[in-house]
Parts: structure tokens; C-alpha cells; sequence
């Protein structure tokens, strides 16, 4: 009798362990990319499943680019680069940090917060934005400087008419730019505070418009599901509209969860976006995913994704709201982490190359199956996405199933005709160019 | 142990056992006022409870064990131990989704189970005469 329930109380704890390691969901081959992605239901396990991919560097390797393009680490050693902007000169800036100061609130914070630190390279952010030049074109930097240092987590930039734009995580700051400057030692002017508490999210990013007349930010939520309280939602998951000359912003859309990269589309002039969805709903929900930013739309965050597919976990739960949610243009794909999107422009690099964007994903942690850790190219005809995602920059996984790399900002360069890609793992700036450019400028 | 030790229970051993004791039903109030408020904290605080209830009860829980595998101590006490021990573990995770899935029906389900198994543990181990672990 007694031996008997001593098996009883060992096999609860074998069922413990094994409830605590068997929570990985494959994910089956569904189409989750462009306007109408595939949704299935619904699936909360008990542990969320998780993988990491470990760095290990890219020791010689370079990522892989398609036939008829080159690719070259322009600049190395740079700590932590997320966003890039080209000057009107060609001159690049590379804005360097990491920010965030959202407390751990509970258990899980402390143990996912140590697992996604196995993902990164520990390097701490620069706090900083460089400066690169390459006068005569041939993907080999001659001038690298520190422009501005002192900053906080400087994310988004934009140039307007001789001034800098620079989105900190706190502040959207003007410096003044005089066309060849390597260094700005002048401080920023505040153009206004923005929202930065505790900043879960942390990311601001900037797009000027195309006439400079206004500038977007975009202001990510404070958590993935609204699980710290509504109260700290105030003002997040939005992009403002900010008038430079004063200040004064405008709520331009909300409900739109993480809108890491924007863009003006060069056959319209609009606002796009690239935003990054919520987790833990399973390992195919939701798309992250790029849109046109309407303005005065409400993309459905916290209470649905997708238009009306409304999210059980928030309480009080608002159908009003539900109905109100409108899709987001085109899906991504689940988890691949957008963080950086470009058009082309002046025709881009030609042939199937001439119209559309580049997206960065990062990649993400939280599905067995790694997504992301791609640049893809998504065609555009008439200003809007007219085709499938196509992988333009590749390799960031290796053999081994360790990441190299992982791309953030995406920027087209129109003055050297070529993509930039800011890549936070290895902190290296990659520059792909078509053969024919290079071949061309010696 | 000297005769003269009257308690079924090693004192360091009746020490731990009142953190679960406390600890579950706590988590379980918590529970009950979060689904009354929706407000997260509530949840948060269910969620370390949980957390801290857990890791007293283990070196408990392996106590019984031991004694009932060496056929000194009670399997009965053993067993209430483990599938409260179990069922708390259930209800950690469950308490790390976010917002209402971190409670909702299961995780008071699991808060009730644990709080009930955690006080009749309390009951037999402090009210034991013979050794009990």
C-alpha cells in the first residue's frame, strides 16, 4: 500500500516535469504572407514555445544575396545599429542603442527576460548615431565618425531642410546640419517629449513627410496583450503626427501594436508602416505585418488582430472597439519580427528590382520553428504590394542553426544605388549593390 | 529522533510546510479578486505567490517522500503534498499568459485545488502524532 502511493507521488512529478518540457508546437506550412493570410485558431499552451538561436558570429561568412548583387560589411564593431538614414551628400547615419526600462512584473518577466539575453550579443547600445562616408561610391568607407553621442536610445532618424530629426526613446530631438559635418556637438532641441514609461516597447520610430511639413512617429504598446494594465496604454500602439515648427502632435492611427519601421511610399506619398503583432496566441498567429497607416484608423490592438478576430485575453473585452478594427494591407508572415522597411525610388535597382519595398526581420524567439532572420523584397505596382515576399538577403541562420546575424533597419541609398542593412547581432552595416553599379563606378 | 520529540514533524519541517499553507489560499484570494477587478497587479500577485509556495513546498514534498520511501512516513500526507505541488506547478504557467489567460476558469480551478490540498496537508501534519514525515 505504502509503496503503492509512493508510485502515485512519482509519477505527479514525472507529469510535472514532462507538462513543463512537452509545450512545442510544429508549425504546419501555412501561406501567412500578403493580403489575406491564412488564420488558425486559437492555441494557448501551457509553457509558450520558445527557441533561441544562439550567436556565433559570422567568422568570414557573409550573408547570401541574389545572383547579379554583391554584398560588403561597410562598417564593423558598431554598438548595437537599428536604424539607418542617407543624407542628401550620400553620407549614412547609423543610429546605435538600446532602451527599454519596463520593471519585471512577475515571475515570467524574469525568466523570459534571461532567456531572449541568450539571443543577443550582450554588447550595451551606443547611445550614439555615426556617421559613414563614402565619397566615391565603391562600398569601402573612408570617414567613419561619431556625429552625435549623448543620446538615449536613439532610434529613428529623419532629415529636413538642414535639420536632424532624432527619435530617442524619450524625445524627438532637432539638431542643426550643415551639408559635409562629421561631428554635432551642438545639444538637440526638444521638438517634444514622447511617450516613454516604462517603455516595454521602446522603439521610436521617424519618417518626415515627403514634403517635410510633418513628421510620424511610431509608438509601440507597453506589452505584448495590454497584461500591465490599460492604464499604462496611454498614448501607445499609435503613430503621432508632430508639426516641427511647434511640437504639437496629432494621434495619426492607433491600435497598431508595434510600428517599428515607417516610410513614405514614393508613388503616393502615404505613410507605411511595418508593425509587429502579439504572441502567445501560437506559433501561426499573429502576422506581423506592413500597411498603408490610414489616418484616423484603429488597427485592433489590444482587443482584436486582423480586423474582428478579437483577442480573449483582454478584460474588459469592447466589441465597440472590435468593430471598429480595420486589417492591416499585407501579412508578413507569424513572429519574423519586422524591424526595418525601405522603398525604392529613381527606379530602384531596374528589372524586378524598379518598385517596391524592402523589409527587415529580425526574427523572434517565441515559436519552435525560426521565422525572420531575412531581408525579403515585396514588389509594389501602382503604390500598392503586387506579389508575394521575395528573399532578397539571406544566411543569417547558419548550418548549425546559430544565428550570425540578424537584420534590423533596411535602407535604400538612392545616391549610391544600393540597400543597407543595419545587422544588431554581429553590429555590422551590410551594403548589397548590383554587380553592374560596381562594375560601373571603377 | 530522541523520544522526547512529541511533534509528528521536524520543526525546520513544520516551518516550511507553512508557506504553503499560506501561501496557496493567498493566491487564490488574488485570483478571485482579479476576476472581480480585471486589474493586472492582482494577478501578478497571484503569480509570485504561486512562485513562492512552490519552491518551500519542494524541500517538503522531497521530505515525505524520503520518509515514505524509508516506510517511516505517511503516503497519504505524501501524495496530498505532490498533487499540490503538481497542480501549483500547472497553475505557474498558467498565471505567466497574459492578461485574462492568466487566470480565467483554469487558473482558479488549480488555485482552489492547491489551497485545499495545501490546508489538508497543514491539517494532517499538525494535528499528526506519529511520525509523519
Amino acid at each position: 500500500m505504502k509503496a503503492e502511493s509512493t508510485r502515485t507521488a512519482a509519477a505527479a512529478l514525472a507529469l510535472s516535469l514532462s507538462l513543463a518540457l512537452v509545450a512545442c508546437d510544429r508549425a504546419p506550412d501555412l501561406d501567412q504572407t500578403g493580403p489575406r493570410p491564412a488564420l488558425p485558431g486559437q492555441s494557448e499552451t501551457l509553457v509558450p514555445p520558445m527557441k533561441i538561436a544562439r550567436p556565433s558570429g559570422w567568422n568570414g561568412a557573409m550573408p547570401t544575396v541574389p545572383r547579379g548583387f554583391s554584398i560588403t560589411p561597410i562598417a564593423t564593431g558598431l554598438k548595437v545599429p537599428r536604424q539607418m538614414l542617407v543624407l542628401p551628400n550620400g553620407d549614412i547615419l547609423v543610429a546605435e542603442g538600446l532602451g527599454g526600462n519596463a520593471p519585471k512584473l512577475r515571475p515570467k518577466d524574469v525568466i523570459a527576460g534571461y532567456i531572449k539575453s541568450l539571443g543577443k550579443s550582450g554588447t550595451k547600445g551606443g547611445n550614439r548615431v555615426t556617421l559613414l562616408r563614402d565619397a566615391n561610391r565603391d562600398g569601402k568607407v573612408e570617414l567613419k565618425s561619431v556625429l552625435i553621442d549623448g543620446l538615449d536610445a536613439p532610434y529613428g532618424l529623419a532629415y529636413v531642410d538642414g535639420a536632424l530629426y532624432v527619435a530617442n526613446q524619450g524625445e524627438l530631438l532637432r539638431f542643426p546640419y550643415r551639408e559635409g559635418t562629421t561631428r554635432i556637438d551642438t545639444p538637440g532641441t526638444v521638438v517634444t517629449r514622447l511617450p516613454a514609461q516604462p517603455n516595454h516597447h521602446w522603439t521610436k520610430s521617424l519618417v518626415a513627410s515627403a514634403d517635410g511639413s510633418r513628421l510620424y512617429v511610431g509608438i509601440g504598446s507597453n506589452s505584448n496583450v495590454g497584461e500591465r494594465g490599460m492604464a499604462v496604454e496611454e498614448d501607445r500602439a499609435v503613430v503621432w503626427e508632430i508639426e516641427p515648427g511647434n511640437g504639437a502632435h496629432r494621434t495619426y492611427a492607433s491600435g497598431i501594436r508595434n510600428p517599428t519601421a515607417l516610410a513614405i511610399n514614393p508613388a503616393n506619398q502615404q505613410v507605411w508602416a511595418v508593425a509587429n503583432e502579439r504572441d502567445e496566441l501560437g506559433a501561426q498567429l499573429v502576422p506581423d505585418y506592413l500597411t498603408s497607416v490610414r489616418p484616423g484608423a484603429f488597427y485592433g490592438w489590444p482587443y482584436s488582430y486582423w480586423g474582428a478576430h478579437a483577442d480573449p485575453r483582454v478584460h474588459p473585452q469592447k466589441p465597440e472597439m472590435v468593430r471598429k478594427a480595420i486589417a492591416p494591407d499585407y501579412a508578413l508572415g507569424s513572429h519574423v519580427a519586422a524591424l526595418g522597411l525601405s522603398f525604392v525610388t529613381g527606379g530602384g535597382f531596374g528589372g524586378a528590382y524598379a518598385d517596391g519595398a524592402f523589409v527587415g526581420e529580425h526574427g523572434s524567439w517565441n515559436r519552435q520553428e525560426l521565422a525572420g532572420y531575412k531581408v525579403v523584397w515585396i514588389p509594389f505596382t501602382n503604390g500598392r504590394p503586387a506579389g508575394k515576399p521575395q528573399d532578397f538577403v539571406t544566411g543569417f541562420i547558419g548550418e548549425d542553426g546559430k544565428a550570425r546575424g540578424r537584420p534590423v533597419g533596411v535602407t535604400y541609398d538612392p545616391v549610391g544605388r544600393a540597400l543597407l542593412v543595419a545587422d544588431d547581432l554581429s553590429n555590422t552595416i551590410w551594403r548589397i549593390a548590383p554587380d553592374t553599379a560596381r562594375a560601373r563606378s571603377r | 529522533m530522541p523520544a522526547a520529540h512529541s511533534s509528528a514533524l521536524h520543526p525546520l519541517n513544520a516551518l516550511l510546510l507553512a508557506f504553503p499553507v499560506a501561501l496557496f489560499p493567498g493566491a487564490l484570494l488574488c485570483d478571485v479578486t482579479y476576476l472581480n477587478s480585471a486589474e493586472m497587479q492582482w494577478s501578478n500577485f497571484a503569480a509570485w505567490l504561486i512562485t513562492g509556495a512552490l519552491v518551500v513546498a519542494a524541500p517538503v514534498l522531497l521530505w515525505a517522500i524520503v520518509a515514505t520511501l524509508r516506510g517511516r512516513g505517511s503516503a497519504v500526507y505524501a501524495v496530498t503534498l505532490a498533487v499540490m505541488w503538481v497542480a501549483g506547478l500547472v497553475n505557474a504557467f498558467q498565471h505567466s499568459h497574459d492578461g485574462w489567460s492568466s487566470v480565467g476558469t483554469t487558473g482558479l480551478v488549480l488555485s482552489i485545488v492547491s489551497s485545499v490540498l495545501a490546508l489538508a496537508a497543514g491539517w494532517m501534519g499538525y494535528s499528526a502524532r506519529e511520525k509523519l514525515a
